[in-house]
């Protein structure tokens, strides 16, 4: 609905903060942090998003471009352009505070701080990483990696020897 | 349904007329990938030896990828059929950025899709380690992985410094993915090298298979010597040490040995750098630009 009262920037950053990510449609694309700036335009006519990948290859990012410009035209703006950058690389420290429990909320384990990245090389793991990762549907922290690659770019798949119930984890990067 | 509506899934854009704007990389709706891509060339690089560049780290990413991919639907467990083709996605996407800046500064008109698939096989400038294929063997596909991964990653740590702003964007996702990659690679060789008999046995035949590919990895072509000196590649043969403590820790562990054999060797100097490959490439290109060469301009 166009709602002219309300300043463009405004409405610009209401729309764009109600876009949902097209896999895990609990978060917001705030949430994700991939949203990395709403500029306003041509006295309040156009607006241009910019946005991040999660990963290199993620075909979720066409589906975000899609709804991000739809979203924006509800709201009424003429012209909407989305940018996609790749740098500064997105990392899960993006995710909000309130992403993360909107994460577990779903069962889904949400990710451990990451911190700076060093500058050395990346050292090797031989074995699955022993962080604790707690178990969104019983709390147990007894669970273990099936597989360090999930149903999406950016989950792993885990399994609660508790409770035995299965489990996303989105993966630290 | 336009475009421009929004979709329950990120399959259901796959059903739409997408007119003049669909494209063959990724399928439907794929646009321009990213801002970057249009960046200037940096002061001092010839424009041509960017382009090749982008093309050898793109290609290696492109064609391992393709490679990858060929375990859909055959790999021998559901975790590791998801695994590899989530491999095979990350270096697609690496290989999309590479190709996109290539097409950009060489300036003959053509996009990330015409250089991927409308290239003759002699422009391609992929190292054999790439498109040597697993042959459906398991232990194979992961000695590749180890040894294609370890290799790219400290590639791309040290690209994270390189003046061209595409490159170091790529390697600054990349290094975060491709540590990914190497660790799963190193630990089904652990699980296989340090397991029974049989395994062993497999995992170190596949890795003596494979291991007459590796000298290229680390022979530097006059491309990488001119950018290297212009701060944007970097000389693969002053990575060679740090690649070897790796594969040698992760051999140390698996139980398995550092193979003794002869690389392949050169043609009078040249190999995959300088557009020379094995008959293996020829049969990946048949796969992977049958489709688009069959339909010209087609989108899907």
């Amino acid at each position: 609905m166009v709602n002219g009262a309300a300043p463009a920037a405004v409405r610009a950053q209401a729309a764009v903060a109600a876009v949902v990510d097209p896999e895990m449609p609990m978060l917001t694309l705030d949430d994700l942090g991939v949203v990395r700036g709403v500029e306003v335009r041509a006295g309040g006519e156009a607006v241009r998003v910019t946005i991040t990948p999660t990963y290199s290859g993620c075909p979720a990012i066409e589906v975000m471009r899609d709804d991000l410009r739809t979203a924006l035209a509800e709201a009424g703006f003429a012209a909407v352009e989305v940018r996609t950058v790749l740098s500064p690389p997105w990392s899960t420290d993006w995710i909000s505070a309130a992403g993360r429990r909107k994460l577990a909320e779903h069962g889904i384990a949400p990710p451990a701080g990451v911190g700076p990245r060093s500058s050395g090389p990346v050292p090797l793991a031989l074995s699955a990483p022993v962080d604790v990762v707690r178990c969104p549907h019983c709390g147990s922290a007894a669970t273990d990696e099936l597989s360090r690659f999930g149903p999406t770019a950016c989950t792993a798949l885990r399994r609660c020897t508790a409770c035995r119930e299965p489990f996303e984890h989105v993966k630290e990067i | 349904m336009s475009a421009s509506e929004s979709h329950d899934t990120a399959y259901d854009s796959l059903t739409e007329d997408h007119g003049a704007d669909g494209q063959w990389a990724f399928g439907t709706g794929i646009e321009d990938v990213a801002a970057e891509i249009t960046s200037p060339v940096p002061d001092g690089v010839d424009p041509a030896d960017l382009a090749q560049y982008c093309l050898m780290l793109g290609d290696d990413a492109l064609i391992c990828s393709h490679r990858l991919s060929e375990w859909t639907t055959n790999a021998p467990e559901l975790e590791e059929e998801v695994a590899l083709a989530n491999i095979a996605l990350d270096l697609l996407g690496q290989a999309r950025l590479l190709l996109a800046r290539a097409g950009h500064v060489e300036q003959a008109g053509r996009d990330e899709d015409a250089l991927a698939y409308l290239r003759p096989e002699l422009e391609f400038r992929n190292v054999a380690m790439a498109e040597i294929g697993d042959e459906l063997d398991f232990a194979r596909a992961v000695a590749r992985l180890l040894l294609f991964s370890t290799w790219r990653l400290a590639l791309l740590q040290r690209l994270l410094t390189s003046r061209d702003p595409v490159i170091a964007a790529v390697a600054g996702k990349g290094v975060k993915e491709v540590a990914y990659h190497r660790d799963y690679a190193a630990r089904w060789a652990l699980r296989l090298g340090d397991g029974t008999a049989e395994s062993h046995r497999r995992m170190q035949a596949a890795l003596d298979g494979v291991w007459p590919y590796v000298e290229e990895l680390f022979r530097t072509s006059e491309v990488e010597v001119a950018l290297t000196a212009a701060g944007v590649a970097v000389d693969p043969a002053q990575i060679r040490a740090e690649v070897d403590s790796v594969l040698d820790e992760v051999f140390a562990a698996a139980t398995l040995t550092r193979p003794q054999r002869p690389g392949i060797g050169t043609i009078a100097g040249r190999g995959g750098r300088q557009g020379l490959h094995t008959e293996k490439l020829g049969h990946v290109l048949a796969v992977m630009q049958g489709l688009a060469r069959q339909h010209p301009g087609a989108t899907w």
